[in-house]
């Protein structure tokens, strides 16, 4: 495979492919060993998940079959509601309160002086840590007690953050994007950078502004970018789990138990296996329904360069 | 640009020297002495028991290198979890460390964990070194499935006596008398109880004792024979109604419900003197020996049985709690490895040398005739209390979240928690969980 043996006749036939072979793109088969992999590991455990969800099964003893038992369990409990609500809480919140300042970062952090390069390097520091290590940090900061407050001597500090369900779940939305605005930020950087110079150039000649030049041009250049992070905010505002668990474990109550707690709980806590998995297909359905409409979201052709033009 | 460079990788290295060093308090020790993928494997909890398993494991790996034991340990909460989804897996430890009750029922009905009676019958010193009380808790449907490992744990209502000093007060012997002292407390600025209201079976605690003063144990004993409207006993209405009026009157720290007793930080509350009460299991004795060494020394550690109810039918001296904790020896494991189990069961456990162990952490071993070594101990008088605590007792209840089934078990402490925070009332409470019986 060594291309130093690659003969001149090699050379040029793949320096010059047929149009045909343009046209078909590269062999279906490229593609085997990743679609191997994804069956084994996605879509046969999912197939398994979905049997599950049609049995009655407490983690030690037989699975038994029991048609739509554990679906009429699920959908009878006002917790899985609540479990909604609070996972469409959380998204919601994440997105308003992450996408602007991840853009306002990311576009500050996009030009070349060193203090900004400097001020970035902190600003990414959270993206290095683990969730359960920033999970178990704010706990600790966040303590009625021992925590910030009472440490410093500061009363505002001093309140019942994670005890209080009406403020509990604005702590979380807190926390999660103090861990993840450094990442959606790396994402607005590299889009900034993409934009081509020569489009403010020209903008400066026409006597535009710093802030026309935001609205005018970084904004709608960053249309694909807006999209890709919030597909990433709002699509993994599903998978948050190790750091809320961590934090409050779903409470006080069921303030803060979201969908994928309340699954992992009612299956490894209640012991009640296909329960859980009837929640685990809804979370995949959900998932895959809101993944496809913000895909839609930003049209067919949003692969393609923007560059062409430029 | 250089210099930069070098910041950001000082930073980046030390951010990940930090989450590295968070990760690694989750990880067990290392194995012992001579264990290999085949040797019989042991799982127990971190804190106050967990230096004197270690020490039993490590001279029983000494003495017998042959047949070696490899020892982990997890953090409570996360053990129950990781343990049952482990033996339903068939990944499960030699030893399975357990509570006994609906939980050690549930093992047995799977046919997970071997029956132990032919082994106690041809062993009559093993049989009569606990005393029988005790021993019960390991029984499903007359066959012993578990032997005793450790300590007896009683709850036992704990006072910080400095505080108690600077106020005037005594310890509360009715209920009346210890809502008297909420209001008393507040005033002097101290939070009248610390609880570890995130873990919600410290909450269980309240509900126990209440329920088993105003109603005696048959209440309980009703729901866990799974009597239809069980939970509607007059007695736990009224107990539930009397937790939700010691929560209005300020009766539990500010932020109970976010405070984690795996953590410790609940009893760190009453050695700090932040709050004047709690109502723990004997276990947190040995940390608070070890973090508050000084605290507990100098005698300003109070402690005393639950408050008597006016009107209730329960024996005062009842008490509820942990019996002890227990090994079970789970069927999927090779013969070699069950051998090594219960020859340690047998000769490594409860021998002078682990029950000096344990009574120098401080706490009581489930064993008989060891009246002299407590009285010989610097805690002697904590684990004399215990002792006559629990061998006096009436009736010792095992904590409900254990003697039921995890289904029902689950469902109480959820809901039990939304009595604390007054989501629900004790109606409701009583009405859901009628619900789950016989599940």
């Amino acid at each position: 495979m060594s291309t130093t043996t690659t003969t001149r006749e090699q050379l040029s036939r793949r320096d010059q492919p047929s149009r045909r072979t343009l046209e078909k793109g590269p062999s279906g088969w490229l593609a085997a060993p990743a679609l191997a992999f994804f069956m084994l590991f996605a879509i046969l455990p999912l197939l398994g998940v979905l049997f599950l969800s049609f049995t009655r099964w407490d983690g030690l003893g037989e699975i038994k079959l029991d048609g739509l038992s554990s679906w009429n369990t699920v959908l009878a409990d006002p917790v899985t509601g609540n479990a909604l609500l609070v996972t469409a809480k959380i998204m919601f919140f994440s997105f308003i309160v992450q996408a602007p300042i991840s853009l306002l970062l990311g576009v500050f952090t996009a030009a070349s002086q060193k203090y900004r390069a400097a001020l970035a390097v902190l600003y990414f520091v959270p993206l290095l840590l683990s969730s359960a290590a920033v999970a178990i940090a704010f706990k600790a900061l966040l303590d009625p007690n021992f925590g910030l407050g009472p440490g410093l001597g500061l009363p505002f500090l001093a309140q019942d953050w994670l005890g209080n369900s009406d403020l509990v779940l604005f702590v979380v939305v807190f926390v999660i994007a103090w861990q993840f605005v450094p990442f959606h930020t790396l994402i607005y950087q590299g889009g900034v950078r993409q934009i081509p110079t020569s489009l403010y150039e020209a903008a400066q000649i026409d006597g535009a502004g710093r802030i026309q030049q935001f609205f005018n041009i970084t904004l709608p250049q960053l249309k694909y970018t807006m999209i890709t992070s919030s597909t990433l905010m709002v699509v993994g505002s599903l998978a948050y789990f190790d750091l809320i668990f961590v934090l409050t474990a779903g409470g006080p109550g069921y303030s803060t138990r979201l969908l994928p707690l309340h699954m992992y709980l009612t299956g490894f806590k209640a012991n009640d296996m296909g329960a859980a998995s009837a929640l685990g297909v809804i979370l995949v359905v959900i998932g895959l329904a809101l993944a496809l409409f913000l895909q839609r979201l930003g049209g067919k052709n949003r692969n393609a360069s923007q560059l062409e033009g430029a | 640009m250089k210099n930069l460079k070098l910041r950001t990788a000082g930073m980046a290295v030390s951010a990940a020297a930090l989450s590295i060093a968070l990760a690694a308090c989750g990880s067990s020790g290392p194995a012992g002495t001579g264990a290999s993928a085949d040797s019989a494997t042991m799982w127990g909890l971190t804190g106050g028991d967990q230096p004197v398993f270690q020490a039993s494991v490590d001279s029983w790996n000494k003495a017998h290198p042959d047949s070696a034991i490899k020892l982990d340990f997890f953090a409570n909460d996360a053990y129950k979890t990781k343990v049952r989804t482990a033996v339903g897996a068939g990944q499960g430890p030699t030893l399975v460390y357990g509570w006994g009750g609906g939980v050690l029922k549930s093992y047995v009905d799977a046919g997970q964990v071997d029956d132990l009676t032919g082994f106690l019958k041809e062993n009559p010193d093993v049989q009569s070194r606990y005393l029988p009380s005790i021993l019960e808790s390991g029984v499903i449907d007359g066959k012993t499935y578990a032997l005793p490992n450790n300590k007896v744990q009683p709850v036992v209502l704990y006072y910080n006596k400095e505080v108690f000093d600077k106020i005037g007060a005594e310890a509360p012997k009715t209920w009346d008398e210890l809502m008297a002292l909420v209001p008393k407390f507040k005033e002097a600025g101290v939070a009248p109880f610390s609880l570890g209201g995130q873990s919600k079976w410290p909450d269980l605690m309240w509900l126990e004792y209440l329920v088993d003063r105003i109603g005696g144990p048959e209440v309980f004993a009703n729901i866990a024979a799974n009597k239809p409207d069980a939970w509607s006993d007059p007695a736990v209405i009224e107990a539930l109604t009397k937790i939700q009026e010691l929560v209005d009157a300020g009766g539990f720290i500010n932020g109970f419900s976010s405070i984690a007793a795996d953590s410790n930080a609940d009893q760190a509350l009453l050695y700090t003197g932040k709050a004047a009460m709690i109502l723990q299991g004997s276990w947190i004795y040995q940390g608070m020996k070890k973090d508050a060494a000084d605290f507990v020394s100098s005698g300003k550690l109070g402690y005393t049985p639950f408050p008597t109810v006016e009107g209730g039918k329960g024996d005062p001296a009842n008490v509820v709690g942990n019996p002890s904790n227990f090994w079970s020896v789970s069927s999927k494991a090779t013969e070699e490895q069950k051998k090594t189990a219960l020859e340690y069961v047998k000769a490594g456990m409860f021998n002078d040398e682990n029950v000096q162990g344990l009574i120098d952490s401080g706490a009581v071993p489930v064993v008989t005739g060891i009246e002299d070594k407590l009285a010989a101990s610097p805690d002697k008088d904590f684990l004399t209390y215990v002792y006559g605590m629990a061998k006096d007792a009436p009736d010792f209840t095992l904590s409900w979240d254990q003697a039921l089934t995890p289904a029902q078990g689950d469902a109480m402490l959820a809901n039990l928690d939304q009595i604390f925070l007054k989501k629900i009332t004790p109606e409701q409470f009583a009405s859901t969980m009628n619900a789950t019986i016989g599940k």
